[in-house]
């Protein structure tokens, strides 16, 4: 059997990559949507990570847990937008959060 | 650490079946990816994700990387997908479940990422010779230890990242105090 190289890991990254970007653009609901979100950082953190096996040194681990502790920030304030905003409008589908629009 | 036990345990992991492995925890992660995006039910997206982070993290243990797989597992798998429960439950997503699920602009939204898809698919076509055959393997016993020598630093002398783990910490600190503003009643 062919052996598994960096390249596996990459498209294994890109295929997770492409699904949180298909969450990301299709779905209505709000929570869905942030989740998606977090699948595309785990596709980067996987590319990271095996980016840093290939050159043999630790850069793209320390990288990869930097941004996981961002995806914590940002899922805390996401999060917490989707609370302020349900308690005003009482709804999660993003059809209808268009206050802004024209 | 007595340099001679580093050696035999470094000597002595040889990693087997390492295609079965491989296959079977993308194969599982690309599965669980694709409950997560499909899922009418937000609850079920959650543990799909969850699924996913765990097979994500099989293969970071795979890459030789198991600092960052039990960081992936406390703050990922540990953390903030019982925010997003929790969420979940506060948001009362029961009346949401029984409507329509994609939005209506969903073929252009396939499209793009299709469109996507293509051009990750031609760039690793074309540039199959910028990634090596042969991979290094990394010590795995050091690897806690020289990661935590580039986030804080040796005595005496700063890592490379130390003032980058400063600022994480800030950047955790205010979303924390936002995330509580945002959902108080009365600030």
């Amino acid at each position: 059997m062919v052996p598994i190289t960096t390249l596996h890991y990459l498209v294994v990254a890109a295929a997770l990559f492409v699904l949180g970007v298909i969450g990301v653009l299709t779905r209505r609901n709000v929570v869905i949507v942030l989740m998606s979100i977090e699948l595309i950082l785990n596709a980067v953190n996987l590319n990271l990570v095996a980016f840093s096996r290939m050159w043999g040194n630790l850069h793209g681990q320390v990288f990869a847990v930097f941004i996981v502790v961002d995806a914590a920030a940002e899922a805390a304030a996401g999060l917490g937008i989707l609370i302020a905003f349900f308690r005003n409008k009482e709804t999660i589908n993003v059809d209808e959060i268009d206050l802004l629009k024209w | 650490m007595n340099p001679a036990m580093n050696s035999a345990l470094n000597s002595g992991m040889a990693p087997v079946a390492t295609p079965f492995f491989f296959y079977l925890l993308a194969g599982l992660a690309v599965a669980s990816g694709l409950a997560v995006i499909t899922r009418r039910n937000a609850v079920h997206s959650a543990l799909a994700l969850i699924v996913t982070l765990l097979a994500v993290t099989g293969l970071y243990l795979m890459l030789y990387a198991p600092f960052v797989a039990a960081v992936q597992i406390f703050v990922y798998a540990g953390g903030i997908m019982l925010l997003f429960l929790f969420v979940i439950m506060l948001v009362n997503i029961e009346r949401s479940s029984k409507e329509r699920q994609f939005n209506r602009m969903w073929p252009v939204g396939l499209a793009a990422a299709c469109a996507l898809l293509a051009l990750f698919v031609s760039a690793f076509a074309k540039g199959k010779a910028l990634f090596p055959d042969r991979m290094m393997s990394l010590p795995e016993s050091s690897n806690t230890q020289q990661i935590a020598t580039m986030l804080y630093g040796e005595a005496g002398k700063m890592g490379q990242y130390t003032f980058a783990f400063e600022i994480a910490s800030l950047l955790l600190l205010v979303a924390i105090l936002g995330a509580v503003i945002m959902t108080k009643k009365k600030i």
